[in-house]
């Protein structure tokens, strides 16, 4: 652990989990009977239980949100620079919950975890869960914590459409949403990408309708290359300039299909640390979850209806160079909260990180969030 | 509150209104309605500093560039009040500004700086130059205004425009408002104040 950022960090920490034996009905129609969930918490929940934060994580994310397993770690939780004592979702204030999806591959239950009913590993079985189920499911983690209310509900891409669902789903809930990079629902500019990535992974020869797991493979080059696509969508065209150009690796060309330009480079070592941690049918479940997300559908397809019943809070905030999910996404949920007459606000922050930027310390968009959370609670 | 002109505006808005304020900086105008009138809205404001700051008063505002079209947010008569202050000179369209406030509220307000004050008048009229005052402080080069107009002009576009006129104050560069500036407003007046509707 970096001991420059020791001070503000909130340090070594644990996860939990958690089995809910309780059935949850997902949106494809099946039934989990009971389900685990991992979890790890920030802060402390205050007396009245009134302080709770639950963060979202988007699709290749998880719980390790802040802070580090180990003293040797390299790298803290994904969303660390808004984490933490003094920082927006301030642990000194904020009792923070963050947790791995179900359908995850990182310690909730999901593909790789095993199927109690036939006692093999669910695998491409494991159901499709959309966000609506995630929420239910992050209702009953919430349930279990004794946190009948969240102070917030936060979330960067796929994890700002969970917390718009949240403010849906649960009205009576929840008090403040943040929503970040994201959309009421994908174009389908968007679900060609996802379906691209999908077929990478499907049609790769290890991939074995997946089960990959019991021929003792996974399948590495579709993955990769799901991910590869995935990653350029996610910077923006003046980010790779700025960051690789057209820089050769090794000073000059080779003439061959091995990798002359710094940014083939990049992104082969991206997409092999991918796949050392991912797992390929979570992949492939999460993009569908993308795919599904269409709050509106139930409301005739007017997103104000949807908001009808709340009286959250909103900060919808998005990014000037983020096209995978660009602000005029964020425009159209605005425009729904505005229209529903709810309390909202909206900050579209310069950057040229792309969509990753949501990931990013940018001083203007850390103001925002901390801001907004300076009324809460 | 340092704007005297915003308790002016407080003082032609019903109690438990909805307002959209044009540009509405640090949202210091909405913050003071929300306290005295109870008044709920938004504000639009397109730099982010200031937008910073309005989300700090917990008003909620949008970063949006209001002449890029304010139809896709608001239906027709959504607010009671649509609200510009010291912006319209800055517009390049006021006259389209001012139509889509009506549309979208039910009255419309604005101050705007009056170029035929007298000292304006003599620094162009005698002196040949554009003129620098208190409520035009800014070189012709670096001005954000880029649509000044008198009293008269603004009168003769809302007649032109089907608009009346329902209330009028005319303050002075510090937001007082005297009888000698009631007795030759677009000579004497700096600073005026409109309240107006569809005739």
């Amino acid at each position: 652990m970096n001991s420059k950022l020791k001070q503000n960090s909130v340090g070594i920490v644990k996860p939990e989990t958690i089995e809910i034996n309780e059935t949850l009905r997902l949106d494809c129609g099946k039934l989990l009977d009971s389900f685990e969930l991992i979890y790890e918490t920030y802060g402390s929940l205050n007396s009245e239980k009134s302080n709770a934060i639950l963060i979202c994580h988007a699709l290749s994310g998880d719980h390790h949100a802040a802070g580090y397993h180990h003293k040797d770690d390299k790298k803290p939780g994904w969303w660390d620079s808004c984490i933490g004592p003094g920082k927006p979702f301030d642990t000194n204030k904020f009792f923070v919950v963050s947790l791995n999806n179900l359908g995850g591959c990182r310690g909730s239950s999901g593909p790789n975890s095993t199927d109690k009913k036939t006692g093999k590993e669910f695998g491409p079985d494991f159901p499709i869960v959309t966000v609506n189920d995630w929420v239910n499911s992050q209702k009953l983690l919430g349930d279990y914590l004794g946190i009948n209310c969240w102070a917030c509900v936060v979330g960067g891409s796929l994890g700002g459409m969970q917390a718009l669902q949240w403010a849906i789903s649960y009205p009576e809930k929840i008090k403040n949403s943040i929503i970040v990079a994201a959309a009421a629902k994908l174009s389908a500019q968007n679900i060609a990408f996802n379906e691209v990535a999908r077929q990478a992974i499907i049609t790769d020869p290890d991939f074995h309708d997946g089960r990959y797991n019991d021929h003792g493979v996974i399948p590495k080059r579709g993955l990769s290359i799901a991910r590869m696509l995935g990653h350029i969508t996610y910077l923006s065209d003046d980010s790779m300039r700025q960051k690789f150009g057209r820089d050769l690796r090794e000073g000059k060309l080779h003439f061959g299909y091995d990798v002359d330009f710094q940014v083939e480079s990049y992104l082969r070592y991206q997409a092999q640390a991918f796949v050392e941690r991912f797992d390929a049918n979570t992949y492939l479940l999460m993009t569908k979850a993308l795919d599904y997300f269409d709050p509106a559908a139930d409301f005739n397809g007017d997103l104000s209806l949807a908001f009808e019943k709340t009286d959250s809070r909103f900060l919808v905030v998005s990014f000037t160079s983020d096209w995978r999910f660009s602000s005029s996404k964020s425009h159209e949920i605005v425009k729904s909260l505005v229209r529903a007459r709810k309390n909202v606000s909206y900050a579209e922050i310069e950057a040229n990180q792309g969509h990753d930027a949501f990931l990013m310390p940018i001083p203007d968009y850390l103001k925002v969030l901390s801001n907004f959370m300076e009324n809460v609670g | 509150m340092e704007r005297k002109d915003f308790k002016f505006i407080s003082e032609w808005i019903q109690k438990d209104s909805t307002v959209l304020d044009l540009g509405c900086g640090d949202s210091t105008l909405l913050d003071f309605l929300r306290t005295n009138k109870n008044v709920s809205g938004y504000g639009f404001e397109k730099d982010i500093d200031k937008v910073q700051q309005s989300i700090n008063k917990n008003i909620s505002v949008i970063q949006a560039d209001f002449n890029s079209g304010l139809g896709q947010y608001f239906d027709q008569n959504f607010f009671d009040y649509a609200v510009m202050t010291q912006a319209l000179q800055e517009n390049k369209n006021p006259d389209k500004i001012i139509l889509e406030m009506l549309r979208i509220a039910k009255e419309g307000i604005v101050t705007f700086p009056n170029m035929g004050y007298w000292k304006n008048r003599l620094q162009l009229g005698l002196f040949g130059k554009m003129p620098i005052s208190n409520s035009l402080p800014n070189n012709w080069f670096d001005t954000p205004n880029i649509h000044l107009c008198t009293f008269k002009d603004f009168e003769g576009l809302c007649e032109d425009l089907n608009i009346t006129i329902l209330d009028k104050k005319v303050l002075n560069s510090n937001y007082n408002s005297d009888n000698l500036l009631n007795f030759l407003p677009n000579f004497f007046g700096e600073i005026a104040l409109y309240r107006f509707k569809k005739s």
